[in-house]
C-alpha cells in the first residue's frame, strides 16, 4: 500500500489496471452480449470453448489477430489506419476519471466531465474518417448517417448534464459521487427537490448515450442489413477488433457516466458498505440493459432518428434545464426563508 | 355479363377467331386468335376492362416437332386448339400467349393468341398498356428472339447480358 | 420528401444492392442510382439463379418434372406442387379422391404458414430486429417435423402425384398439427405485442412503400401485395379448386396500401390458415389417396391447358402445351414474385435506401422462384 503513495509507482498501477479493465471488458462484453442474445432468442450462445463458453473471447481474439491486415487499394493510407484508433484510444483515456471507489480514481480531475465529453466528440472523427477513408460507396453514406446522428444526440446529452451540473456544483466526478452519500434515496435519481422531472432527465441521458455509442436500436452506422457493416465493411482482422473494443469501451464509459451522475456511483444503497462493487453492480446492470434493448428492438430510420433528437429530445432537454433552475432557485429561496 | 362484354367487344376487332371453351377442360373462359398487328388494341380492351395481365409467353411451333397426329390442320381432331388461323402447315410459326384475368367478383380468364412466322418473329409491344409487360417480353425475347417492336430495353432479363441464343427454340442445340 | 429526390443539378452515384448482400433474400441485384440518401432509379437484374426449368419441362416426362417444381419457391413448394398436378389432372382428366384433396389442402395451408413465419422473421430482420426470426423458426420446425413425416422431405417438397399424394397421413400427423395448431395460436399473440404493436417498427412501415391498386394491375402483381392495396382477389375463393369452396375462411383485405398494410395481410393470412387446417383435419374422410384409375403413364391429350393456384407470395399459374406424347411440349411457369418485383422500379423512385428495403421485404421475394 506505500507503494501507491509514491507517485510514478500509482501511475504505473492505475494505468496498466485501467488498461487491463477496458481490455477485459472489451473482450467480456462481447462474450455478455452473445449470451444475452442467446438467450433472449430461446438458444444457449457459446458453450463449447471453456466451461459457458468462457474462452470464446481469447480464441476470437487470436483469430483476429491471425487475419491478415487487408489495407483496400485507393483507400486513404493515413485516414484508413488512424481511424480504428481515434474510436479506441479517447474511450480508453477517459477511464482516468472514472472514481471506481473512493480513492479509486486514476486522477480526481475537477474538469472530469467536460473532459470526458470532449473526448467522446473524438469518437465520432473515427468513424467519419473510417468510412470516408475506405474508398466505398457504403461506409461513405454509413459515415454520413453517422456523423448527422453524433451531433443530434449530443445536444440534448450535454444540455442534461449542464442540468445536473447546476445541482452537483461540480464537475470532479468523485465529488459528484460523494454529494449522493447515505440511503439510495439521497442518489440524483431520486433528488426531486433539484428537479422534479429527474427521471426524464435520466432516460435522455441514456438514450442518449445509446445513440452516441452507435447501439441499436440507434445503428444505422452499421446497419447489416442495409449497408453490410457500415463504416466498418473494409476493415477486416484486428481493425474490425479494435473498432468493436472503442464501441465496448464507449458503452462502458456511458453507463459509468449514468452510474456516477444518477445512481450514486459507488454509493451502496443501503447506507453501508459502500465500494467498488457495488460501482460495478451497477454499471453491468446498466450494460445488461443496453444489451437488452438491442435484441428487443429493430431499427430506426434516419429521419425517424433526428426527428426524435431535434423535435423531442432538444425541446423536452431544454425545458429540463429550466425546470432545474427554476426548482433549484424556489427550493434555495423556501429553504432560506424557512 | 363479363365474359358476354368482352366478346362484343373483340367482335369490332374482328380477331381471326373467338372460341368460348369449357374451363372445367382447358383452364380458361375465352380463347382468341389475333393478327400481330391487333394485339395493342386488344390489350387496351383488356385494360379497359380492367383485365390485369399475368404473363406473355412464346411457343416454338417448329413444324417438324409440331403434334405429331396433326399432320394436316388440326380441325379434324376437334379437340385442339380450335382457333387455328388456316395456315399451310409447311410455314414455320412461333405463338405468342397472352394470359389475362380479372381481379374482380367475375371469373372470365382469356388467352389472347398471335402466330408470327418463325423466320421473322416480330410483333407490337403492350408494355405501354401492362407495364408489367415489359418483363415478360424481355423473357420471352430472351427464350425465342422474338422481337417486341417498340420496347423501351429488350436486353436480357434472365440470361447474360451477352447471349445471343434462344434456349427454347426447338432447334436449339447447347 | 420525393421531390427532393428529383433535383437535376445534384451529382448521383450509382450504387449496387447485391448479388451478395443480406436483405435481398437470394441472388437479387439491384442497381441503385442514388442522389444522396433518395433513390432516383431503381433497376433490378435478374438471372443469376436461372436454371431454365422451362427447358427441363421439355426434356423431362410428365412425372419426372414434378420435382422441379419443387425447387422453384421452395418456402410454398407444396403450393407449385398442387398447381403442376392441377393442371396436369385437368389435361388428362384424372379424378383426385377426396381423403386426397384434403390432405393437398392440410399440407400445402401448413406450408404456407411456414413460408409466411420464415418471411415474418426475415422482414423483421431486415429491419434491425433480430430476435423475432428465432421465435419463428422456432414455431416453423415444428411445421417441417410434420411435414418431413409425411413427405420426406423439410424443404424441397415432392409429394403430390398425379390422381392424389404418395402417401397417407397417420394418426400422429393428425394428432401433432392439432397440438401445433393450439401452440401457434398461443404464440401469435405475443409476435403481435412484440413486433406489430412496436412503435418502431410501425413507423418503419406505416405509409411507406406504398403501392396502389392501379399499380399491382398494370403490374400483374398478385397475392399479399395485390391484397394489401385493398383489391380481394385470392385465386382459392376467386376461382376456387380442390376443397376450398367446401371450406370457411376469410381473404384477409387492407386497404392501406403500404408495406404495413401488406405485413398485416400475411400475419392474418396465418391465422386463416390454421382455421383451413382445422377444418380439414375435421372433414378429413377416409379413402384411398390415390385414384384408381390414375395412367402409370401420362399423355395429355394434344392443346393446351392453364391452372392458377394461390400460392403463399400469389397467383402461381402453369400453362402446359402437350403433343400428346409423354414429355410436355412446352411448359409455362408463371411465378407470382416475377410479377411482384417488376414494380419495384417505379414504386421506389424518390424512396430512401431503409424504406426501400422494408418495400422489398414486404414484397416477400424468393429468388429462385423469379429466375425459375
Amino acid at each position: 500500500m506505500a507503494l501507491l503513495e509514491i507517485e510514478p509507482f500509482r501511475l504505473l498501477i492505475f494505468l496498466g489496471g485501467l488498461i487491463a479493465f477496458a481490455a477485459l471488458n472489451a473482450a467480456y462484453l462481447v462474450w455478455l452480449e452473445r449470451k444475452v442474445a442467446a438467450h433472449i432468442q430461446c438458444r444457449i450462445g457459446p458453450k463449447e470453448v471453456g466451461p459457458f463458453g468462457l474462452l470464446q473471447p481469447l480464441v476470437d481474439g487470436i483469430k483476429l489477430m491471425s487475419k491478415q491486415l487487408l489495407v483496400p487499394g485507393g483507400v486513404d493510407p493515413v485516414l484508413f489506419k488512424v481511424a480504428p484508433l481515434l474510436v479506441l484510444v479517447p474511450a480508453v483515456m477517459s477511464f482516468v476519471t472514472i472514481p471506481f471507489g473512493e480513492n479509486l480514481a486514476a486522477r480526481n480531475i475537477d474538469l472530469g466531465l467536460l473532459m470526458i465529453f470532449a473526448f467522446a466528440s473524438v469518437n465520432v472523427l473515427g468513424l467519419l474518417l473510417g468510412g470516408w477513408g475506405s474508398a466505398n460507396k457504403y461506409a461513405v453514406i454509413s459515415a454520413a448517417r453517422a456523423v448527422s446522428q453524433n451531433v443530434a444526440y449530443e445536444i440534448p446529452m450535454l444540455i442534461t448534464v449542464i442540468t445536473m451540473i447546476m445541482v452537483t456544483h461540480t464537475m470532479n466526478l468523485n465529488e459528484i459521487v460523494k454529494q449522493q452519500e447515505g440511503m439510495f434515496w439521497h442518489w440524483y435519481l431520486f433528488r426531486l427537490s433539484a428537479n422534479p422531472l429527474m427521471f426524464v432527465s435520466f432516460l435522455i441521458f441514456f438514450v442518449c448515450s445509446l445513440a452516441e455509442t452507435n447501439r441499436a436500436p440507434f445503428d444505422l452506422g452499421e446497419a447489416e442489413s442495409e449497408l453490410i457493416a457500415g463504416f466498418h465493411t473494409e476493415y477486416s482482422g484486428m481493425g474490425f477488433g479494435v473498432f468493436f473494443m472503442g464501441e465496448y469501451a464507449n458503452i462502458v464509459i456511458g453507463c459509468s457516466l449514468a452510474t456516477v451522475l444518477f445512481l450514486g456511483g459507488w454509493q451502496s444503497p443501503i447506507g453501508v458498505a459502500s465500494g467498488w462493487w457495488w460501482f460495478l453492480l451497477k454499471v453491468y446492470t446498466l450494460i445488461f440493459c443496453v444489451m437488452w434493448i438491442r435484441w428487443t428492438y429493430p431499427r430506426t430510420t434516419l429521419w425517424g432518428l433526428l426527428n426524435l433528437s431535434w423535435k423531442v429530445l432538444i425541446p423536452i432537454s431544454l425545458f429540463n434545464l429550466l425546470l432545474t433552475g427554476a426548482t433549484i432557485k424556489l427550493w434555495s429561496f423556501f429553504m432560506g426563508a424557512a | 355479363m363479363l365474359c358476354d362484354a368482352l366478346k362484343n367487344d373483340f367482335l369490332a376487332l374482328a380477331p381471326l377467331a373467338m372460341v368460348d371453351t369449357d374451363y372445367r377442360a382447358k383452364g380458361y373462359h375465352l380463347d382468341i386468335n389475333l393478327a400481330s398487328s391487333q394485339v395493342v388494341q386488344a390489350a387496351t380492351i383488356m385494360a379497359g376492362r380492367g383485365y390485369t395481365l399475368e404473363a406473355v409467353t412464346g411457343v416454338d411451333w417448329l413444324s417438324s416437332a409440331a403434334p405429331k397426329p396433326a399432320k394436316k390442320p388440326a380441325v379434324a381432331e376437334g379437340e385442339e386448339v380450335p382457333a387455328e388461323p388456316p395456315v399451310a402447315a409447311v410455314e414455320e410459326q412461333m405463338e405468342v400467349v397472352y394470359d389475362y384475368i380479372h381481379t374482380g367478383k367475375e371469373l372470365c380468364r382469356v388467352v389472347v393468341r398471335c402466330r408470327i412466322p418463325r423466320a421473322n418473329p416480330e410483333l407490337p409491344t403492350i408494355s405501354e398498356v401492362f407495364a408489367g409487360a415489359n418483363w415478360h417480353e424481355r423473357e420471352t425475347h430472351d427464350f425465342f428472339g422474338i422481337r417486341f417492336l417498340g420496347h423501351p430495353d429488350l436486353s436480357p432479363l434472365l440470361l447474360p447480358e451477352d447471349a445471343d441464343f434462344h434456349p427454347l427454340l426447338k432447334d436449339f442445340k447447347v | 420528401m420525393n421531390d427532393l429526390a428529383c433535383s437535376p443539378n445534384q451529382e448521383t452515384f450509382v450504387i449496387n444492392l447485391g448479388p451478395q448482400h443480406p436483405a435481398t433474400h437470394g441472388v437479387l441485384r439491384v442497381k441503385l442510382t442514388m442522389d444522396g440518401e433518395y433513390i432516383v432509379h431503381a433497376e433490378p437484374v435478374l438471372g443469376y439463379i436461372h436454371r431454365m426449368h422451362e427447358k427441363m419441362g421439355e426434356n423431362r416426362t410428365w412425372a419426372q418434372f414434378m420435382p422441379n417444381t419443387g425447387r422453384l419457391d421452395y418456402l410454398g413448394a407444396l403450393s407449385y406442387n398442387h398447381g403442376y398436378a392441377l393442371v396436369v389432372e385437368r389435361a388428362a382428366g384424372i379424378e383426385v379422391p377426396e381423403r386426397a384433396e384434403y390432405i393437398r389442402v392440410i399440407t400445402v395451408e401448413l406450408n404456407r404458414i411456414a413460408s409466411h413465419l420464415l418471411w415474418y422473421g426475415a422482414f423483421v430482420l431486415d429491419l434491425g430486429g433480430f430476435t423475432p426470426l428465432l421465435y419463428a423458426f422456432d414455431d416453423r420446425e415444428h411445421i417441417l417435423d410434420l411435414l418431413e413425416s409425411v413427405t420426406g422431405s423439410r424443404l424441397t417438397f415432392c409429394y403430390f402425384r398425379f390422381g392424389g399424394v404418395y402417401n397417407d397421413i397417420d394418426d400422429n400427423f393428425i394428432t401433432g398439427t392439432r397440438a401445433f395448431i393450439k401452440r401457434l395460436r398461443s404464440r401469435l399473440p405475443d409476435y403481435h405485442n412484440l413486433v406489430t404493436k412496436n412503435v418502431i417498427l410501425i413507423n418503419r412501415l406505416k405509409d411507406v412503400g406504398m403501392i396502389s391498386a392501379e399499380m399491382c394491375r398494370r403490374y400483374g402483381a398478385t397475392g399479399p401485395v395485390l391484397r394489401g392495396s385493398g383489391v380481394c382477389y385470392d385465386v382459392r375463393k376467386n376461382e376456387p379448386y380442390s376443397v376450398y369452396p367446401e371450406l370457411n375462411f376469410d381473404i384477409p383485405v387492407y386497404g392501406e396500401c403500404d408495406s404495413m398494410a401488406r405485413y398485416m395481410v400475411r400475419m392474418d393470412e396465418i391465422e386463416q390458415s390454421l382455421r383451413i387446417i382445422e377444418q380439414g383435419l375435421d372433414k378429413l374422410p377416409e379413402g384411398p389417396v390415390m385414384a384408381e384409375k390414375a395412367p402409370k403413364i401420362i399423355k395429355p391429350p394434344v392443346g393446351d391447358y392453364y391452372a392458377a393456384v394461390e400460392a403463399a407470395r400469389g397467383t402461381f399459374g402453369i400453362r402446359v402445351v402437350s403433343d400428346g406424347t409423354n414429355t410436355p411440349y412446352r411448359l409455362k411457369l408463371r411465378s407470382p414474385t416475377f410479377s411482384n418485383l417488376s414494380l419495384y422500379g417505379e414504386a421506389c423512385q424518390g424512396m430512401l435506401l431503409a424504406d426501400a428495403l422494408a418495400l422489398m421485404g414486404s414484397l416477400d421475394l424468393v429468388i429462385p422462384e423469379i429466375d425459375r
